[in-house]
């Protein structure tokens, strides 16, 4: 029997290890696998590199991974929002990288990455600083830029509903980066908020196909990122 | 009685209605975060329009009503938006083939400048220490078929936004195709800078003392 379902977050990201190049679902609060995150700290994996296209909010999720100085470098396309405030001091203090990539440019190098595609050439960003350095070739008269792809030791994904085959349905703008990002890891770990028996997924209405997906673990009432920050709730407790 | 508030130049409310009515019926609209998000809400009568989220949403619907939230349908603002009938979702890799591929007809921007031959900055100052953040902005100007731009015509200190050449990290070069601001429409064509319509009570000459670059008239 095929049964990805794992019983705890801890039991889920227990094999992360020092050094893992981790993925993070999330735009934003929405789609952020908060309870992940918070395993992932009580775990204590460090000098992890972190794909996400922000940096967290105040103290909890991925600000707490950050500010729990388990993260030596953020690759993201916005790092800074309202509410961050973790990131920008490490980042001032210099003691964390940021490689900043343009939000479409990112996607298409997650995409690549689980596609078995090893780079692209793209429009985005040429004539300006994240293009230094970097090859560029002329398609009928218009200069693209090469970027690679990026595939990752381990996805974290949050989503709304998930089967013991791994397929799974997102949630409204929630759904972001999570389906890239399943297919671009040695291991994708999903957070689900419901758990339904094989057949409870209409085949047709299925977002990630449960083959990019390792292991589920039910998360029924995940918590509101926005909440805990207004809170100012800190992770550890 | 004489009314001596003379009025100069649009509001920002006007601007957006501005370029409202340069969108066509029909369109598929990408709004950036700020005063670009007025237009949404100035669609003239009879047009039916369908805006973009970049986060993965087409079909975006205004605010909803208080205690309506739901921090999972957000804009890329981050702000809790709503998803009108006909919406659909999709992941990041998608809404960007829309973007890049060419997919979207219109992007409505921000500034910080533009030049003469249409350079966009926007994403970032350079001032040592900043962080930088730059979003979806450079895969919008290299995949959105028409930019335009929204933005004060000065900055807040009285400096000229719309220059010879952009002293700030570029967002994409010889993008923008028309400029609204609180005094012109300006159009960017291969040759220069075209003022299109004149803001209440700003002359030609008055316009070309608020900008570096050389108009056309």
């Amino acid at each position: 029997m095929i049964n990805k379902i794992v019983p705890s977050p801890a039991e889920a990201v227990a094999d992360i290890f020092d050094g893992a190049l981790v993925m993070v679902s999330g735009f934003g609060e929405a789609g952020s696998p908060i309870e992940l995150l918070h395993a992932l700290i009580d775990h204590g994996a460090k000098d992890l590199t972190v794909v996400s296209n922000n940096t967290g909010s105040g103290h909890v999720g991925l600000a707490a991974l950050i500010g729990n100085r388990q993260v030596k470098k953020m690759v993201c396309s916005f790092p800074r929002t309202t509410n961050s405030k973790v990131f920008p001091e490490l980042f001032h203090r210099g003691e964390i990288e940021l490689e900043l990539v343009p939000q479409g440019t990112l996607a298409e190098r997650i995409r690549a990455g689980g596609a078995g595609i090893p780079a692209f050439f793209t429009p985005t960003g040429v004539n300006t600083p994240l293009a230094e350095g970097k090859e560029t070739r002329v398609f009928n008269g218009q200069t693209f830029v090469l970027e690679h792809a990026i595939r990752a030791d381990f996805s974290l994904v949050k989503c709304r509903m998930a089967d013991r085959y791994g397929n799974l349905v997102y949630n409204k703008t929630a759904r972001n980066f999570g389906p890239v990002m399943c297919t671009a890891a040695e291991k994708t770990i999903v957070q689900a908020a419901k758990i339904v028996e094989l057949g409870g997924i209409d085949p047709e209405a299925v977002v990630t196909p449960g083959i990019f997906v390792n292991r589920v673990v039910g998360v029924k009432d995940p918590m509101d990122e926005s909440t805990l920050v207004a809170e100012d709730r800190r992770y550890p407790w | 009685m004489v009314d001596n508030k003379k009025k100069t130049g649009w509001d920002v409310h006007e601007m957006a209605r501005k370029v409202a009515l340069d969108i066509p019926n029909g369109a598929y609209v990408n709004l950036g975060i700020g005063i670009p998000e007025l237009v949404s809400g100035l669609v003239p009568e009879g047009r039916e329009v369908i805006y973009h989220t970049e986060n993965g949403l087409l079909g975006m619907g205004p605010a909803p009503e208080p205690g309506k939230e739901n921090p999972e349908l957000i804009n890329a603002g981050k702000k809790c938006v709503t998803a009108v009938p006909g919406a659909c979702y999709f992941h990041h890799a998608d809404s960007f083939t829309m973007i890049r591929g060419k997919h979207i007809d219109i992007c409505v921007l921000g500034a910080l400048q533009v030049s003469e031959s249409g350079d966009l900055a926007n994403w970032s100052t350079g001032e040592p220490g900043a962080i930088p953040a730059v979003g979806g902005a450079m895969d919008l100007v290299a995949g959105v078929k028409t930019i335009y731009v929204i933005s004060k015509h000065v900055t807040k200190t009285g400096m000229p936004k719309i220059v010879k050449q952009c002293t700030y990290p570029l967002t994409g070069k010889g993008v923008v195709d028309r400029i609204y601001t609180d005094l012109a429409i300006i159009d960017v064509a291969g040759e220069g800078l075209f003022v299109k319509e004149l803001a209440p009570g700003v002359s030609f000459e008055y316009l070309q003392g608020q900008t570096e670059a050389r108009l056309n008239q």
